[in-house]
């Protein structure tokens, strides 16, 4: 089956101009020898080399349409929910696994099958085809030249400035219509920004039991997070309330608290800061209890909670907004007002 | 006459069917102009000219995908209580979008496959365009006449990104509603407007209940509608230009050597589609992307750690996350420097290499048209360039990925910032100096060797003793590969007095771009190639190895 026993009359003729090492151009040895005579495949010489690249051909073709067999049988007899250990993957859903191996194999053996039909049985033989100047000719240029200076001057564009300038002018508003239609996408900013649902007198209620806090519920090196009394998660605006009002709230030893205004706005050491970062809005979830630092996990902001949540790394740029907290008659903490500046971002009117 | 006519057609017999249908074709749309200027088209052959078909099937691939996903997502962000097959997370508050992509996922029979698929064709469309514009850029295949369609495949790209990003937003789970969220920050970091903007982005506070459906239709009409026409006119102009091609013996600037589209390019593009989506199929069938159920639905109060985005985001990820933060307080107004910097250094970094083939042509003042591709070696800024440039986008890439890095690795995340700070600047001209260095070499190692033949390995102990190593000379397609390549003279500003002593005035603009030359072309920026003298007085010397 080697390339010896081709018979000889299919050999190729002999490359003797190609076989040559030696430079061929005595004036230039660099000049363009042009293209190299075409080297004959396998199969261009042996019609059994070329009938087996066939049947691998055919062979590839077959195994995909036994894919897509196997891809609606997949499809019919694999329930939705079944799981299925494949190693090294682990667990995975044996039906997608199923679908998407039967249609890669099948879509794959497609593409390999009529790669190899082009690689080993159809013509290899390069051929130069040639190219054309893009830029057109001058007299092209001349004749369009022409044509555009008569267009222009029956059209009198030139001339008659009144009507340019009209219709320049009438263009130049129209779209003003669509950019006005845009303004009812939302509402006017105003001072939405600057409030929370946060208020004199309101519970704060802790976001997993959904009971509101007593100082005693918060320990030393705990972190608490609490929502504003009344919000509920089935309210239809509490997204958008709780991307404003969510609450972190640590319990730091009194002596621990390095800002003074910090200590007047707690409650036995009990501190309650906005969660949502002051870089862009993602809520801040880390909490270090021996150094009182907050991290954020999304841009890696850290905040010092014993000392006013001011900025100690990271890309934010003030320190987190605190709410002044106290007890009501009945022993549980409330806040004492909204936040007195913007949560979350910062933005141009925030000053 | 018409009977005449009939009588002689029918006489010779009647047409095969295919070539009935292609005359009624012609008679109405002329195709067989089309097909005589067409269908034997040559394409050269080269493997790195297959990427942009990955790319082009990708997106195909994504647009099947796509469609079949519509007929099952819901757009909305109405809350609903889960109730499907997923237990972990039933009775569970959740917007409709991500209830919906749960449904997608478990209840569809593969929905899960064909959401993957589309997620993963994604990442290969935006990592082959990525790739593809590297090889369009080292080789100089932007040069004229194909500036017009680098910038169409630059746009591509770019809308490519935010057609993603707009795509991993839709299913409204915890990941991307960070996402989300941290756009809405860097849009209200805008001056003046940012604010205005951004309510009328999310109608009106964050998250609000209508971004789902805005992003929706941006991300399945308006950006794919727009990427489809860029897409066939990046297409017609491949076609209209001709390929590229890679100098070697036969080629030339005229010219275009390769094989027909039918049969070869016919099978074989053809066929490398359903490769490409074959090997997507598979992967989507081993690998989860982007499991919204493990990560459960938006709440603008939780967030998980590690979040990233895709990866084609990453880099101006890095940027927000290595800004140090900067904010200006004045005349009751905040400047967010510190997130509006990265804002606008974002499209910074893709406009740097988006206008760089105007600039190469502006200082070359090349006018002619160019089909031969250059090895990036023979052209050491350029590629100098690239890779300063490629070195700035990866820097920032693992400022983006800085707490993974600092997981994974043990690594301060502290250190990895300040690192990615001081490379961001650093970074591009170190590589910048070595590229060009290497450049340099190799331009020293291919003279050496059009002029000394290759080093064969073969030690010779000539008679007196001395060992020498046998150097075999270059056939002439190999010389001539080696030598092919054109070298610019750097631009000189020519003499400041004319002809009458008269001074002559010299633009600022021209001045620069005479020095840009000579940083270009100058002596310490390219190897002179071996003229046919030097390999003469070099060959004939008898005794020389």
């Amino acid at each position: 089956m080697s390339s010896q026993d081709i018979p000889e009359e299919n050999l190729p003729a002999e490359q003797d101009e190609h076989g040559a090492v030696s430079v061929a151009d005595e004036k230039d040895p660099f000049a363009d020898p042009g293209l190299p005579p075409h080297e004959h495949r396998i199969q261009d010489v042996d019609e059994r080399a070329a009938k087996r690249s066939e049947r691998t051909v055919a062979m590839l073709f077959t195994v995909s349409m036994l894919a897509t067999v196997g891809f609606i049988a997949a499809y019919v007899a694999i329930p939705v929910d079944k799981s299925v250990y494949i190693f090294p993957l682990g667990h995975i859903s044996a039906l997608n696994f199923a679908l998407g191996m039967t249609l890669g194999v099948s879509l794959f053996c497609i593409g390999a099958g009529a790669v190899h039909w082009a690689r080993t049985l159809m013509s290899d033989v390069e051929v130069a085809e040639e190219r054309h100047a893009v830029q057109s000719p001058p007299e092209v240029k001349a004749k369009v030249l022409a044509d555009f200076a008569d267009g222009a001057k029956e059209s009198a564009l030139g001339r008659r400035k009144l009507i340019r300038n009209t219709m320049f002018g009438a263009l130049a508003l129209f779209p003003l219509s669509g950019v006005v239609l845009l303004r009812d996408l939302g509402p006017l900013p105003e001072n939405k920004l600057r409030h929370t649902l946060w208020s004199k007198g309101k519970l704060l209620v802790n976001m997993n039991t959904n009971e509101p806090l007593r100082p005693s519920d918060v320990a030393v090196g705990s972190l608490t997070f609490a929502k504003p009394e009344g919000l509920e998660e089935h309210d239809h605006d509490f997204q958008t309330e709780i991307a404003k009002a969510a609450l972190m709230i640590v319990r730091i030893q009194p002596d621990n608290i390095k800002d003074k205004r910090e200590l007047e706005w707690s409650h036995e050491g009990i501190v309650a800061y906005s969660k949502i970062c002051t870089h862009v809005g993602c809520p801040i979830s880390l909490y270090e209890q021996q150094t009182h630092h907050a991290l954020c996990p999304c841009h890696q902001s850290t905040f010092d909670l014993s000392d006013g949540a001011r900025v100690i790394f990271g890309p934010a740029g003030h320190a987190l907004p605190q709410l002044r907290i106290g007890v009501n008659d009945e022993g549980y903490l409330e806040a004492l007002g909204d936040f007195e500046e913007p949560v979350g971002p910062a933005f141009w009117e925030r000053g | 006459m018409s009977t005449t006519e009939t009588t002689e057609s029918r006489s010779r017999g009647k047409a095969p069917a295919g070539e009935r249908v292609a005359d009624w074709a012609d008679g109405r749309l002329g195709i067989y102009g089309l097909a005589k200027a067409n269908m034997r088209k040559i394409f050269p052959d080269h493997w790195s000219f297959m990427l942009g078909e990955v790319c082009l099937y990708s997106f195909i691939i994504i647009i099947l995908t796509g469609v079949y996903l519509t007929l099952f997502f819901h757009p909305s962000m109405n809350e609903v209580e889960y109730h499907g097959s997923y237990v972990p997370l039933q009775g569970q508050l959740m917007s409709e979008a991500f209830s919906s992509t749960l449904h997608i996922s478990f209840d569809v029979r593969g929905g899960l496959l064909i959401r993957q698929i589309h997620h993963w064709a994604a990442l290969v469309f935006l990592a082959g365009m990525f790739v593809h514009m590297m090889r369009v850029f080292f080789t100089g295949a932007f040069r004229k006449p194909r500036e017009i369609n680098w910038l169409f495949g630059f746009l591509l790209f770019v809308l490519g990104m935010f057609t993603g990003f707009t795509g991993y937003s839709l299913p409204d789970d915890l990941l991307s509603g960070t996402g989300v969220r941290f756009m809405e920050g860097a849009i209200l970091s805008v001056p003046i407007v940012g604010t205005y903007l951004s309510f009328f982005l999310f109608g009106g506070e964050f998250p609000g209940g209508d971004f789902v459906a805005r992003f929706y239709s941006v991300h399945i009409l308006l950006l794919p509608g727009i990427m489809l026409g860029l897409v066939v006119g990046h297409l017609i102009l491949v076609v209209y230009h001709k390929h590229t091609q890679y100098a070697g013996p036969g080629k030339t600037n005229k010219n275009v050597i390769g094989m027909p589209l039918m049969p070869v390019y016919m099978a074989k593009a053809g066929g490398f589609f359903f490769l490409v989506f074959g090997v997507i199929a598979a992967i989507s069938a081993i690998a989860t992307i982007n499991p919204i159920w493990a990560m459960g639905p938006y709440r603008p109060d939780q967030v998980s750690t590690g979040a990233q985005p895709d990866w084609y985001m990453g880099f101006s990820e890095g940027l927000i996350r290595v800004m140090p933060g900067w904010e200006i307080n004045f005349w009751g107004h905040t400047l967010v420097l510190g997130v509006f910097i990265p804002l606008m250094i974002f499209p910074l970094v893709l406009v740097a290499i988006a206008v760089y083939p105007f600039i190469e042509s502006w200082v070359t003042g090349d006018k002619r048209e160019h089909h031969i591709l250059d090895r990036p070696r023979n052209a050491p800024t350029r590629t100098a360039f690239g890779v300063a440039w490629m070195t700035w986008y990866f820097v920032l890439l693992i400022g983006g990925g800085n707490d993974l890095w600092a997981t994974h690795f043990h690594l301060s995340i502290n250190a990895i910032t300040w690192f990615v700070r001081i490379a961001f600047f650093v970074g591009p001209v170190l590589a910048f100096v070595i590229t060009k260095r290497i450049c340099l070499g190799l331009q020293r190692r291919d003279k050496d060797k059009v002029l000394h033949g290759r080093e064969s390995g073969i030690i010779k102990r000539l008679p007196h003793g001395e060992f020498i190593e046998v150097h075999e000379p270059l056939s002439q397609e190999q010389l001539h590969t080696l030598t092919a390549h054109e070298q610019y003279k750097p631009a000189e500003i020519g003499p400041l007095v004319d002809e009458n002593g008269v001074e002559r005035k010299v633009k600022g603009s021209e001045k620069l771009r005479v020095k840009l030359s000579k940083a270009y072309y100058g002596e310490e920026s390219q190897i002179p190639k071996p003229t046919v003298e030097e390999y003469k007085e070099i060959t004939s010397g008898h005794g020389h190895h």
